[in-house]
């Protein structure tokens, strides 16, 4: 099991507000994807699924310290990322059921949500296209001197592919503001990182580029939360990139609603440990231990959480679904140049 | 109309179009006042590439921009397809980059971000983020440049649906294709012949947009069509200058932009002639000039007398003795040769 090897880590505690926001995105993000699960075998939601179930703490713990305007780049495996961000859930709802008025208008599906009000400008089921996407948004900040940064989410198998150097290596050279967070769940696809890399810590790489880095247990949400605080000052204060590395674990397959040792790919004995060690359980223990949270509490969360996801699901669902005609369209951008 | 005339070289500028007063410029030249202008209307607009700010200034094109834009010409490391997606990503977020390869040949190493990434941004997202990026790529040839120096790629990047390609054969359209593809809002190829760049044309001074899938006809005939890209509207002019010597009136179509192609002009063409040759610098192989030839036979068969005649690069890569260059290079005695064979049958 991973440990935090943050060594810098603010001591000032954590307030009430930020835990509960805290407790509260992984939920979300728990729930949202947990009714995926429930609704998927209906083979009404037809795109592929890819499950962040396991490793809701990074989403929430980077995402709910960034602005509005900061740019958010994400994967195949985005719903966390994007719905932590604010992105509206119902239209991600609607993209899934490839409707219309999805956030993709049905073009997208899963793999490709969007929700530029966010600043979450689209995502690239290409491993590693989230990385030089990202730097590329900062680059624009950088060159209108926005103060805005720009966030990529990646898992450890991009960190093998040649875009993640080039970016790195470009990002560090002009100081961008750019926030590198990897995801290392410990696999690509059914690919162990052991497998592909000689060794487990993929922030060993950025130390090549001149760009600093921490490597934090990504299933504690408090320390990523305060290790992505200081990345962030990092990042916006102009000092350059920063990459966060978070150990984490995947509890579905690469795609689809199911496990993966079912399928024989990995050890049984494996997930149950890394479930013993669940984010949102172990955050809900603690709150519950220092008294920041209550089971009344929890429990008028998760009803609030789950009547937003069902309203999103209705909303969804009444939308209609595209045109055969409207394949032609949005193949380039119209008219608004 | 000045800036229709494809002058073969400075002299047939002086005396055609420089005697009436015009302003004539050189392909780079007008390429390098179209960025210049670019940088000078719209502070979105910057430039990036490899060497673009050494003392060769990309042939000429990019010469010295660096020093009245400082920080908006950027060199870069030696990362094709990193650049590609930093470039885009700069682009999605509200930029207008314009990312310049000394050489086609290096596209290939972006097809990763140019195919799966920029040109589907729109489509993925449902039209609401655009990739407003240029990237300009230059063929290369002679000198025994070879195999990873001379390639014609485009028509790759024109199959991929979301992708414009330009190709500006004439200084005018240099600039004007240039203006127009930077406020086009989507991911645009232009691609550039070596040898076009020391041409000389008509370039009005100020900034000006030629529309993106607007062909325009060089020179007028009623015998045959030629539709030719790039550097081979020179030859197809050359080409139509020996032929009118027999009596063979060719007209000769530049389409310009090949994604949009403006089917419509070379349809109207063919109506008039009822004969089609279509010369590209590519090889034969999945060429543009097959889009053309199909596009012909599928919406213009009634009106062909003749058969359609290709005159492309032949399927092999480009060698370097000089002796295979000239075996390999096709151009104005090919499509003498194909129209002679046709107009005759």
């Amino acid at each position: 099991m991973p440990q935090s090897k943050n060594k810098k880590l603010p001591a000032d505690p954590v307030p009430r507000e930020t835990e509960l926001a805290l407790m509260r995105a992984m939920l979300r993000v728990r729930r949202f994807e947990e009714k995926i699960v429930e609704v998927y075998g209906a083979q009404e939601m037809k795109t592929p699924v890819h499950l962040s179930i396991g490793q809701e703490a990074v989403a929430a713990g980077v995402c709910l310290n960034l602005k509005r305007e900061d740019y958010v780049f994400s994967t195949h495996r985005n719903h966390g990322h994007l719905l932590v961000k604010g992105a509206a859930m119902a239209s991600m709802v609607a993209e899934m059921y490839g409707r219309a008025g999805g956030c993709s208008g049905g073009k997208g599906g899963s793999m490709h949500m969007v929700d530029p009000s966010v600043s979450c400008l689209g995502t690239s089921a290409i491993v590693g296209g989230s990385i030089p996407l990202g730097a590329g948004a900062a680059l624009a900040s950088f060159l209108r001197g926005d103060g805005r940064i720009s966030v990529s989410f990646f898992g450890d198998g991009a960190s093998e592919e040649g875009l993640f150097h080039e970016t790195l290596n470009f990002s560090s050279l002009k100081k961008l503001p750019a926030l590198f967070v990897c995801e290392n769940n410990g696999y690509a696809t059914n690919s162990r990182l052991c497998a592909r890399q000689a060794h487990s810590d993929i922030a060993r790489h950025a130390g090549a580029y001149c760009i600093p880095s921490v490597i934090v247990d990504g299933n504690d949400v408090l320390a990523v939360h305060k290790a992505a605080v200081e990345a962030i000052a990092h990042v916006r204060s102009g000092a350059g990139p920063f990459f966060l590395e978070c150990k984490t674990y995947r509890w579905k397959g690469h795609v689809g609603p199911d496990c993966d040792h079912l399928k024989g790919c990995r050890p049984k004995e494996e997930l149950d440990q890394w479930m013993e060690r669940c984010p949102v359980k172990l955050f809900k223990n603690a709150l519950l231990k220092s008294g920041v949270l209550s089971v009344p509490v929890l429990d008028a969360m998760l009803k609030e959480i789950d009547a937003e996801i069902a309203a999103a699901w209705r909303a969804a669902l009444a939308e209609k679904m595209p045109l055969p005609e409207d394949l032609y369209k949005d193949v380039y951008r119209q008219g608004i140049f | 109309m000045p800036w229709t005339k494809v002058l073969i070289d400075k002299s047939d500028f002086e005396d055609t179009l420089g005697k009436q007063g015009l302003r004539g410029l050189s392909y780079r030249d007008a390429l390098r006042e179209g960025q210049e202008q670019l940088l000078e209307s719209d502070p979105s607009v910057f430039l990036i590439g490899e060497g673009i700010d050494d003392p060769g200034g990309v042939f000429g094109s990019t010469l010295n921009l660096h020093r009245k834009f400082p920080g908006r010409v950027l060199d870069m490391p030696i990362a094709e397809n990193g650049l590609t997606g930093i470039a885009m990503g700069a682009a999605i977020a509200g930029m207008r980059p314009i990312f310049i390869h000394m050489r086609v040949d290096f596209l290939p190493m972006c097809m990763d971000l140019i195919v799966n990434h920029a040109a589907k941004w729109s489509y993925m997202t449902g039209g609401k983020v655009g990739v407003p990026m240029i990237i300009r790529s230059i063929t290369g040839r002679g000198w025994g440049s070879a195999a990873q120096h001379s390639q014609a790629l485009h028509a790759l990047f024109a199959h991929i649906p979301g992708l414009k390609v330009i190709m500006p054969a004439v200084p005018y359209d240099a600039k004007g294709l240039l203006i127009s593809a930077s406020a086009d809002g989507n991911p645009v190829l232009c691609f550039e012949h070596r040898w076009l760049y020391d041409f000389t044309g008509y370039v009005p001074a100020e900034k000006y947009a030629i529309p993106l899938g607007k062909g325009v006809v060089r020179r007028e005939g009623k015998d045959i069509t030629i539709v030719a890209l790039s550097l081979m509207v020179y030859e197809a002019i050359k080409a139509a200058r020996e032929l009118a010597a027999e009596g063979i009136d060719a007209e000769v179509i530049d389409p310009r932009t090949i994604k949009p192609l403006d089917e419509e002009m070379i349809f109207a063409s063919i109506k008039k002639t009822g004969r089609l040759i279509v010369a590209d610098t590519g090889s034969r192989t999945g060429s543009f000039a097959c889009n053309i030839a199909a596009a012909a036979a599928e919406k213009a068969w009634h009106d062909l007398k003749a058969p359609v005649r290709l005159v492309c690069m032949p399927d092999t890569p480009v060698p370097a003795s000089q002796v295979l260059e000239n075996a390999y290079y096709r151009g104005k005695d090919d499509i003498v040769a194909a129209a002679r064979e046709i107009c005759r049958l």
